[in-house]
C-alpha cells in the first residue's frame, strides 16, 4: 500500500487546478505589463483571479498581493508592519512560541535590528490565550502575528478574538493561515485581521505561489524590488498559470470543504482512537480545536526519525518533530513549547490526511504504527529502562 | 529514501547484534535523550579478545546504523584494536553519513570506549586514560546546523 500522510508539508495539485496551469501556459502567454493584446489578456485573467480570491475570502480585489506563498508572504507582513511602527517609536513586537520559521526567524531578524519580540507561550492545548495576547499589548506595541493553525499539531487559534482585541487596541494584527485557508473556512472580515498569509501548495495549488493579503490603509512596503507588478508592492512578472491553478484549487477545496470536513473528521476520530491504543503515548495539541486532517502524537522511547523511515518503508509517508529530522539538535519547538520534555518529543509523529484517504488506509496505518514503534522499543535501552523500572514513564 | 546510503539503510533495517548480554563483561551507554540518540553497548571478553557484543539504540537511522556497523567491525578483535575505532571510520564503512549526522556515529565510537572502560575498571585493570579520551571528556563532537524547511 502507498499512504501519502504528509498533506501538511505539501499536497498534490488536484485535477482541475493541474489542467488550468497547462491550460493558461498556453493560452494565456503574455506579460501582464505589457499594452499589447496577448498582455491585456493576461492582465483581465489576473484580475479575474484576484477577483475570484477576494470573494473567497471576503476582502477586497485590491487588498490581494500575489506572491511566491507563505514564507515571502509572511516576511513581507511582519517586516512592513514592524518598520512602519519604528518610525512612529512603536519597537514592540507579539507573537506566539508556536509560530512557523517563516514568521519566527522575520521576527528574529527584527530583533536583531533592535525590536522587542515577545513570544507568548501556549497551554498543553496548543492554544495561545487572548488574555495573554491582551496583557502584553501596550502602547509600544507595532504588530501582534498569531497563525491560524498550526502546521505540526493541527490546533486552531482564536484568531477573532485576537483580531477584535487588536482593532480595539489600535495594533496591527497579522495571521499565518497557510494551514487554514482551503481546509477550514477563513473570512478575513469575521477575523479582522490587517495581513493574512496563504500558499496555495497546502490545498491542492502548485507549490512557489501564495498571497498576502494587506488591509488597505495597511503599510505596505516592497521585499522584492524591480517593476510595477502588484500595485507596485511586489515587483516581477506574475506567474499566471500558478495563479490561475491556484485560484480553481481555492475555488474546489472551499467548493468541497463541508463534504472533505467530514471525511478527514470520520478519519481523525478513527485514527486518534487506534493509535491511543498504543501504550505510552499521548496526541499532541487539542483534541477538538484541531484541523480535521491533523493527528499529532507522541510515542515515548523511540526517537521519530527512525520511526519514519520505517513507515516509509511500508509505503507510508509521513513526518515528525525529532531532532534527527529538522537537521537542529532540538526537537521541535511547537511540542517544546505545549510541555513535552525532550526525551518525548523526539518520539513524535505527524500523520496529516486529505480528503482523499480511506478507512482502509487508515486501518493499515494504525498497524504499521503499532508495529514499528514496538519494534523500535525493543532495541531503545530507554524504552527497557522504562519498561524495569529505571526511569519514570513520562506519557 | 535517499538521505542515506544503501549501506547505511541495510544495517538500520536488519541491524547486526542487536540485544542484551545478560552476564555481560563490560556495559557502556552514552548519549541521552535530551539530544535524540542513546546508545548502549553490551561486551563479552576472554584472553583480550571481543568475543561478543551486542548494542541497544534509542535514536535515529543513522545511529542505529552505527551502533550496528561498530558491533561488526570490533566483534572478535582484541580489545586494543577495537579501541582505536573512530567515528570517521565506521562512517566509512556505511558508506559515508550526511554532514549533520556526523554526530550519531560519535556515539558509537564512544559506546565502545565506554564498554570497554567499564570492562577495565571491573576487572581493576590498569588503563591508559588516553585511550579514553572520547567519553572521559565528553566533549562535543559534529554539531547539528539548519533548520526544517516546511
Ligand atoms: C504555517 C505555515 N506558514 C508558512 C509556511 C510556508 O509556506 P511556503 O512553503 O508556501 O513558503 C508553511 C508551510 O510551508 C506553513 O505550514
Ligand atoms: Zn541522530
Amino acid at each position: 500500500m502507498d499512504i501519502y500522510a504528509d498533506h501538511a508539508a505539501t499536497t498534490k495539485m488536484c485535477d482541475a487546478a493541474l489542467r488550468a496551469y497547462a491550460d493558461t501556459a498556453a493560452k494565456f502567454y503574455g506579460n501582464a505589463s505589457s499594452l499589447h493584446t496577448a498582455g491585456q489578456r493576461a492582465q483581465e485573467v489576473l484580475s479575474d483571479c484576484r477577483a475570484r480570491i477576494a470573494r473567497l475570502l471576503g476582502c477586497d480585489a485590491r487588498e490581494l498581493y500575489f506572491t511566491s506563498g507563505g514564507s515571502e508572504s509572511d516576511n513581507q507582513a511582519i517586516t512592513s508592519a514592524a518598520h512602519a511602527g519604528a518610525k512612529k517609536g512603536k519597537k514592540k513586537l507579539i507573537s506566539t512560541a508556536i509560530e512557523h520559521h517563516a514568521v519566527l526567524h522575520t521576527l528574529k531578524k527584527l530583533e536583531r535590528e533592535g525590536f522587542e519580540v515577545v513570544l507568548l507561550p501556549v497551554g498543553e492545548d496548543g492554544i495561545v490565550e487572548v488574555s495573554d495576547v491582551e496583557a502584553a499589548i501596550d502602547e509600544n506595541t507595532a504588530l501582534v502575528s498569531v497563525m491560524f493553525a498550526n502546521n505540526e499539531i493541527g490546533t486552531i487559534q482564536p484568531v477573532a478574538e485576537i483580531g477584535a482585541l487588536c482593532k480595539k487596541k489600535g495594533v496591527l494584527f497579522h495571521t499565518d493561515a497557510v494551514q487554514a485557508v482551503g481546509h477550514i473556512p477563513v473570512n478575513i472580515r469575521e477575523i479582522g485581521c490587517d495581513y493574512l498569509a496563504l500558499s496555495a501548495h497546502k490545498f491542492s495549488g502548485p507549490k512557489g505561489v501564495g498571497v498576502l493579503y494587506a488591509r488597505r490603509g495597511a503599510p505596505l512596503s516592497p521585499l522584492i524590488e524591480g517593476g510595477a507588478q502588484e500595485h507596485g508592492k511586489r515587483a516581477g512578472t506574475e506567474d499566471l498559470p500558478a495563479i490561475v491553478a491556484m485560484t480553481v484549487a481555492l475555488e474546489t477545496s472551499i467548493a468541497d470543504m463541508d463534504a472533505s470536513e467530514k471525511v478527514l473528521k470520520h478519519l481523525q476520530d478513527r485514527l486518534i482512537a487506534g493509535l491511543s491504543k498504543i501504550e505510552h503515548c499521548a496526541l499532541n495539541g487539542d483534541r477538538v480545536r484541531r484541523l480535521p486532517g491533523n493527528t499529532s502524537f507522541c510515542f515515548e522511547g523511540i526517537e521519530g526519525e527512525s520511526l519514519l523511515l520505517l513507515l516509509d518503508e511500508k509505503g507510508i509517508e509521513a513526518s515528525s518533530g525529532s531532532a534527527c529530522t529538522s537537521g537542529s539538535l532540538d526537537p521541535s519547538h511547537v511540542l517544546l513549547a505545549i510541555g513535552r520534555v525532550h526525551d518525548v518529543a523526539h518520539g513524535s509523529l505527524r500523520l496529516t490526511l486529505g480528503p482523499e484517504n480511506t478507512e482502509e488506509e487508515v486501518d493499515y496505518l494504525i498497524e504499521s504504527v503499532k508495529e514499528v514503534v514496538e519494534y523500535l522499543r525493543n532495541m531503545s535501552p530507554v524504552w527497557r529502562d522504562l519498561k524495569e523500572g529505571r526511569r519514570q514513564y513520562i506519557l | 529514501m535517499s538521505l542515506y546510503s544503501e549501506k547505511v539503510m541495510d544495517h538500520f533495517k536488519h541491524p547486526r547484534n542487536v540485544g542484551v548480554i545478560e552476564d555481560a563483561d563490560g556495559v557502556g551507554e552514552v548519549g541521552n535523550a535530551k539530544c535524540g540518540d542513546i546508545m548502549k553497548m553490551y561486551i563479552k571478553v576472554e584472553n583480550g579478545i571481543l568475543t561478543d557484543v551486542k548494542f541497544e539504540t534509542f535514536g535515529c537511522g543513522s545511529a542505529i546504523a552505527s551502533s550496528s556497523m561498530a558491533t561488526e567491525m570490533i566483534k572478535g578483535k582484541p580489545l586494543s584494536e577495537a579501541l582505536g575505532l573512530t567515528n570517521k571510520a565506521v562512517a566509512e564503512a556505511l558508506d559515508g553519513l550526511p554532514a549533520y549526522k556526523m554526530h550519531c556515529s560519535v556515539l558509537a565510537e564512544q559506546a565502545v570506549q565506554a564498554a570497554i572502560l567499564d570492562y577495565y575498571k571491573k576487572n581493576n585493570i590498569p588503563y591508559d586514560e588516553a585511550d579514553f579520551k572520547c567519553v572521559l571528556c565528553a566533549h562535543e563532537h559534529d554539531e547539528h546546523g539548519g533548520d526544517d524547511g516546511e
